[in-house]
């Protein structure tokens, strides 16, 4: 008697057990369609325009399946230079930032929070402010009569009026502006979450400041300046508005190229090809750093050295 | 013992041998700040040139500005298409945000990725796409047309921002809240939303400002009448200076900078 209740218990709560999981699935499905018109707008405004693009840049101009816009790419010179012209402009900027953003950052982290918090507004206020003010201002600043080369003629530090926009300096000095918080708001984050007792056992162990700094807080902060380091070069490859305003038409990159064939001969193959690399050599770049940070996280976790 | 030799950090330096750090981050300061506030005083220069500083004073780049029917028209355009925006992204994003983390399925991670990746693909390449799209689609030069193109270029921001919003909220509250007879919908409105308003407000923000400061897309699917203001000055400045971007900056930064002050001043008065 005893026995057969048991199991008839037993084989109740498997029917329970067996309906709740169900209705668990149901529900977690359910709420999972919370997120289909987000997945519609995404699919329609970038997946499939963007593969309509991938599609035509398989044809010639003359409509045939072909090779044609990517083997060009390859064997035409001025091709290779825009490319090439894009990597160095972001890997000078990304340079760039990091020389100046990491003793910035530095330095906010060692304040107390609260000016901090005060500092942390200057990297705030350009954030969010318009891009397009930004490239505009550095226009008046930088031009041949702007206040550098005025202040810097009045000190006399340099006779004629240096040339600082319109070309290389220009861009990259622009850009940097644009760049920089991307760099420190990350990096902060990072240095505010080092234990500052790693850097006070160095010092009580006899390393010099410069040997606590070196061995220990900048190994600690570099996962911080990794992820600000990969943000700003991935957004540099696609950048457009500042390298045409501040590059006065010297500096071509490769968004700068599609837009222009597009303009100008409405030719989709061909821009689309560009678009193409440009994103896989993007989504290359987030890949290998992807991997090389999970590396980086299994190398610290395991050695603690 | 002066300040200089008082110690500055825990290694005990003193501040004397890290001069060098503050001066360098004053220039930074100067680097990301300045720049920014000079359109202030040239917008009132009454020169053509862009000289600093001005030789006189006047006010005539606003009148300019408020005076032009092509301006104030593309002023509008922006506003609203941010405007709308805004109302499409933050309810979209904050749905997927709140279905992927709550549904907790394997596959949630992946569509997190796809809901991301207009960020990661160059803007370049989404704004001709949707140009071509569009031309079929007989959708260019429309407001749902740059409508839509800016929510799906504001998504990851706003999903990214709501998603850590609710990563760092305690989901039992809610769960409470159901075994307590509230429906599920109930619980979000009464007791998650009202805890998770700040990402949801950064995220309707980043919204904001990433539809109005938008140039690439609205390049290729805007023009005439529906020109976007960011649009405008970009062809204004590559073509030739006109001192009235001037007057239109300086009324961007002021209002940014006003918008930043009181949300500093709010955001912390919210945290004590």
């Amino acid at each position: 008697m005893a026995d057969s209740a048991n199991s008839m218990g037993n084989t109740l709560t498997r029917i329970n057990a067996v309906g709740l999981r169900q209705d668990e699935r149901r529900e977690r499905l359910a709420l999972f369609g919370l997120s289909v018109p987000a997945i519609l707008l995404v699919i329609v405004i970038v997946a499939i325009p963007v593969g309509w693009l991938f599609w035509l840049s398989l044809f010639n101009d003359e409509g045939v399946l072909s090779t044609y816009n990517y083997t060009r790419m390859l064997e035409s010179k001025s091709y290779f230079r825009i490319f090439r012209t894009t990597f160095n402009v972001s890997f000078m900027t990304t340079a760039l930032c990091v020389i100046i953003g990491y003793p910035f950052a530095y330095f906010l982290a060692q304040l107390p929070q609260r000016w901090a918090n005060i500092g942390l507004i200057a990297v705030l206020l350009p954030f969010w402010t318009s891009l397009l003010v930004r490239t505009y201002a550095w226009l008046v600043v930088l031009q041949r009569k702007g206040l550098v080369n005025q202040w810097g003629m009045e000190l006399g530090l340099w006779d004629a009026p240096l040339r600082l926009v319109h070309n290389m300096n220009g861009t990259l000095i622009g850009m940097a502006h644009i760049m920089l918080p991307f760099l420190v708001l990350p990096l902060y984050g990072s240095m505010r979450t080092i234990d500052q007792d790693y850097v006070k056992a160095a010092s009580n162990l006899g390393a010099s400041p410069f040997q606590a700094f070196w061995n220990i807080y900048l190994p600690l902060s570099l996962p911080g300046l990794f992820a600000g380091i990969v943000v700003v070069f991935v957004l540099c490859l696609g950048f457009f508005v500042t390298p045409a305003v501040l590059g006065g038409g010297r500096i071509i990159m490769v968004s700068m190229k599609i837009e222009t064939i597009i303009d100008l001969f409405f030719n989709f193959g061909t821009a689309s090809a560009l678009g193409v690399v440009l994103m896989l050599l993007t989504l290359l770049v987030l890949f290998i750093s992807h991997k090389l940070l999970r590396l980086d996280r299994v190398l610290g976790g395991g050695g603690g050295s | 013992m002066s300040w200089l030799d008082s110690p500055a950090s825990d290694t005990q330096i003193p501040h004397r041998n890290r001069l060098w750090l503050y001066f360098i981050s004053g220039l930074v300061i100067i680097f990301l700040i300045v720049p920014t506030f000079i359109v202030i005083p040239m917008s009132f220069s009454a020169s053509q040139y862009l000289e600093f500083p001005p030789e006189s004073w006047d006010i005539r780049w606003y009148e300019n500005y408020f005076g032009s029917s092509e301006w104030m028209t593309a002023t509008w355009v922006s506003l609203k298409a941010a405007v709308i925006t805004v109302l499409i992204t933050t309810p979209i994003a904050t749905m997927a945000a709140y279905g992927l983390y709550v549904s907790q399925l394997r596959l949630s991670r992946f569509i997190f990725i796809l809901l991301i990746t207009p960020m990661m693909v160059p803007v370049i390449l989404i704004a001709i796409g949707v140009f071509f799209a569009y031309t079929k689609l007989k959708l260019n030069n429309s407001m749902i047309g740059l409508v839509l193109a800016h929510s799906t270029l504001a998504l990851p921001m706003v999903l990214i921002v709501i998603s850590a919003g609710l990563r760092s909220y305690d989901m039992n509250q809610e769960r409470v809240a159901r075994s307590l007879g509230a429906s599920r919908l109930k619980a979000f409105f009464i007791v998650t939303l009202p805890q998770i308003r700040f990402s949801v407000i950064t995220g309707a923000l980043l919204a904001f400002i990433v539809s109005f400061d938008e140039v690439i897309v609205a390049l290729f699917i805007t023009g005439g009448k529906m020109s976007t203001i960011t649009r405008s000055m970009f062809l204004a400045l590559r073509d030739q200076i006109d001192p009235t971007i001037a007057s239109i900056s300086t009324i961007m930064v002021l209002v940014t900078s006003i918008a930043l002050l009181l949300a500093q001043v709010f955001g912390q008065s919210k945290r004590k």
